[in-house]
């Protein structure tokens, strides 16, 4: 299926029912249940659900605009997650759960999005588990408007077998293309306010200051993107360089484009109000889900120090393969 | 925004061009010392660039009538990538390969295609290019060497400044006024291939900070050359080298600057350190490597934008600006690891390179067009200007 054919529908069902103020009546609290009805009903939940089970049979590769356009949206629920939950679970033989699948990577921190999900994928190191979110018995953290819990208990329900890289590679992929479309719309929101916003007598985007500042973002957002591609590439089971270098290359990225979004627009972007903070602070809840920049690192880097290979080689091989 | 500037692959055919690359790098480059290797750009070897014009590693995206390999910019990459991660000597045919033989195919006549292309496609035609001058860095328009038309050719008189490799090279093409003043910004600028054997012609080395000598002065005096000098229209020289600038800056040598240094350094950690204390290096070794990795996605979704036959202004910058911070960040965090662990003996080989690149590192944003410069093309790209 050709992508642009997928993700207009998509595009205009975000639009349609994941507008700014749903996203905030969500995040104050309100009923995400009509919401997530919508994206049930849509059919794409099942993307990458195999056609013999149902589904539309679409690889991670395929689905790339759409897991762009829920960040840039930002859709407070875990709709990446659901979709392949569903994928893992029906590759599996479970029985698919009506509700939104959160997958949880880790029990120390919070887990974005949790208190909008019916179901959690929990991997514990050895398997995964369908459990009910009630039976990890979630906790708010307390933080403003945010969705992250964190789950204090064991998981129960239904096992399956890990993915070879475990849940984390593939939930850190998960989060590198959420980035990559919050950059997105970052970088396009921050560029049109500078054209727009006049001080000194002309658009603060003529200030070459305020250009070089963005054109450095234009580079993290694209440089995003591609890192994002590169681990969407490799389907559900994402070597671990893979999912390294896609959720390294978008965490490191994130301080500096939240930063930039927010310096560009001046003391609006920092206004309840206004939809940039919307973007930026879950562009910081992603960074800190799945491995930051620097769990990631230590990893990558440990198992390149592994090996004899000169960099381009280990590089091509790992990674590129 | 930039929607088309998206992962591309590496085709198999051109990959497969890797070991036989491999091989004439081993012959010709074997046994020389890190420090020399990482100089790679700065590497002269007429004979070795020879020899890949030889084994047909030269020419690769030009067309098979004018002696290229007709194959195309994706195999231009593998061949690069793999020549600067050895530190092959590769200043010879460098500029002629990249810029001179496209923009004499794209501009130039029949009988300029015929003359020269052939020459570098074997690595013999040496080219340098000739834009800068002492008034006229970053803002290219303020050129003021001028060449006066003469009955059946050109007069040429001026001075360039910063030409790599204008010492060993046999031609520059140079960009010159032919009509107008330097008021007159782009308009009445021209392109001319100048021999720089003609009379008139002096070539002056600079010394540079580590002592090596590759960009020189070039001073015209009275130069006297043929009507065919000139390429494409008079007064189109701005254009030219615009379209030229985007081959210049589009391809993976703007990553790879450090990447001798990198692999001395990796081998030496793997080599002094005990595996558990390696455990403090290895984020700075991962951050390192996913920095490369995104780079080196970024640089092939950039040939891609060449490959479909566009001029990738804006991508080619982009890549550029990221990658030579990172070439710069390279020299900075490993004088830095080296130096944290002060009882771990560093050879003097692995010490040479990392000051020859420390040194060297500046330049890497200077070089093609500065940072600065690019943050505004980018900036024009992203609607701000
Ligand atoms: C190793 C090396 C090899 C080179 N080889 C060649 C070659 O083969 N052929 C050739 O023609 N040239 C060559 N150059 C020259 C190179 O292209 C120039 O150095 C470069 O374009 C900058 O010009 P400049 O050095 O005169 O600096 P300037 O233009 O004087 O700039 C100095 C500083 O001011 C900044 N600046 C200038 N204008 C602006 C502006 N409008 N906005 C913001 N900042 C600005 C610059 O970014 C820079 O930081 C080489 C340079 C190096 C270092």
């Amino acid at each position: 299926m050709d992508m642009i054919e997928l993700l207009e529908p998509f595009q205009r069902m975000l639009d349609a029912i994941a507008t700014p103020s749903e996203v905030r009546a969500v995040e104050e609290g309100g009923d995400a249940g009509p919401m997530w009805q919508e994206f049930a009903e849509s059919g794409f939940m099942d993307a990458l659900v195999a056609e013999e089970h149902g589904g539309a049979g679409l690889t991670l590769a395929d689905i790339e605009p759409l897991l762009q356009a829920i960040g840039a949206q930002p859709v407070p629920l875990p709709v990446a997650e659901t979709m392949v939950a569903r994928a893992l679970l029906a590759n599996a033989g479970i029985d698919r759960p009506d509700g939104p699948i959160l997958m949880v990577t880790g029990s120390a921190l919070p887990v974005p999005c949790a208190a909008a999900a019916s179901h959690a994928l929990v991997d514990d190191g050895e398997q995964l588990h369908l459990s009910p979110m009630e039976a990890l018995s979630p906790v708010t953290t307390g933080a403003y408007h945010s969705l992250s819990m964190r789950l204090t208990d064991t998981p129960s329900g239904e096992k399956l077998a890990r993915p070879a890289g475990g849940l984390r590679a593939i939930a850190a992929v998960l989060r590198a293309a959420l980035i990559a479309g919050a950059a997105e719309r970052l970088t396009q929101m921050s560029t049109q306010f500078a054209n727009e916003r006049v001080q000194f007598g002309k658009p603060i985007g003529r200030q070459q200051a305020v250009q070089h500042m963005l054109a450095v973002m234009g580079e993290d957002m694209i440089a995003c993107r591609i890192a994002a591609q590169l681990g969407l590439s490799k389907g559900l089971d994402v070597p671990m360089p893979v999912a390294a270098a896609a959720k390294i290359t978008t965490s490191a990225a994130v301080p500096r484009i939240a930063a930039t979004a927010h310096a560009v627009h001046g003391a609006i972007g920092i206004s309840e109000e206004y939809d940039l903070q919307l973007l930026t602070r879950r562009l910081h809840e992603w960074r800190l889900a799945d491995g930051s920049e620097g769990y990631w690192e230590a990893l990558l880097g440990a198992a390149r120090l592994a090996s004899p290979d000169p960099t381009v080689d280990w590089v091509r091989t790992e990674i590129f393969a | 925004m930039f929607d088309t500037f998206a992962i591309a692959s590496l085709p198999e055919a051109d990959e497969s061009l890797r070991s036989a690359v491999r091989d004439i790098i081993v012959r010709c480059a074997k046994g020389m010392p890190t420090d020399q290797r990482a100089r790679s750009w700065q590497g002269f070897s007429a004979e070795f660039s020879r020899m890949l014009g030889a084994e047909g590693f030269l020419g690769l995206t030009l067309p098979e009538q004018y002696g290229g390999r007709d194959r195309g910019p994706f195999s231009r990459f593998v061949v690069v990538e793999e020549l600067l991660c050895a530190g092959a000597p590769v200043a010879a045919h460098w500029m002629a390969d990249r810029q001179s033989a496209p923009l004499i195919l794209n501009y130039g006549t029949e009988t300029q295609r015929q003359f020269y292309i052939p020459r570098i496609c074997r690595g013999e035609a040496l080219f340098c290019i000739g834009m800068s001058e002492p008034g006229a860095g970053s803002d290219l328009a303020g050129v003021r060497t001028r060449a006066e038309r003469r009955d059946g050719g050109w007069l040429l008189n001026g001075q360039k400044i910063w030409t790599t490799h204008a010492v060993h090279s046999d031609y520059m093409i140079a960009l010159v006024r032919t009509s107008g003043t330097s008021a007159d910004r782009q308009g009445g600028l021209s392109q001319l291939i100048v021999d720089l054997k003609a009379p008139g012609v002096t070539v002056r080395p600079i010394t540079d900070l580590t002592g090596d000598a590759h960009f020189s002065e070039v001073f015209f005096d009275n130069v006297e050359l043929g009507e065919d000098a000139l390429i494409g229209n008079e007064g189109e020289g701005w254009k030219q080298v615009t379209a030229e600038l985007a081959f210049e800056r589009s391809g993976p040598e703007r990553i790879y600057s450090s990447v001798v240094l990198l692999d001395a350094w990796i081998r030496h950690v793997q080599s002094s350190r005990q595996i558990a204390a390696r455990a403090d290096v290895s984020p700075l070794v991962g951050r390192i490597t996913a920095e490369f990795a995104t780079l080196r996605a970024m640089s092939i979704a950039c040939t891609a934008r060449l490959a479909a036959g566009e001029s990738p202004v804006l991508e080619a910058s982009i890549v550029k600006d990221r990658g030579t911070s990172f070439e710069q960040l390279l020299p900075i965090v490993i004088g830095d690891d080296l130096a944290a662990h002060p009882d771990e003996a560093v050879s003097d080989e692995l010490y040479r390179t990392l000051l020859y690149v420390t040194h060297i590192a500046p330049s890497f944003s200077l070089r093609g067009g500065t940072r600065e410069i690019l943050r505004g093309i980018i900036a024009r790209g992203m609607g701000l200007r």
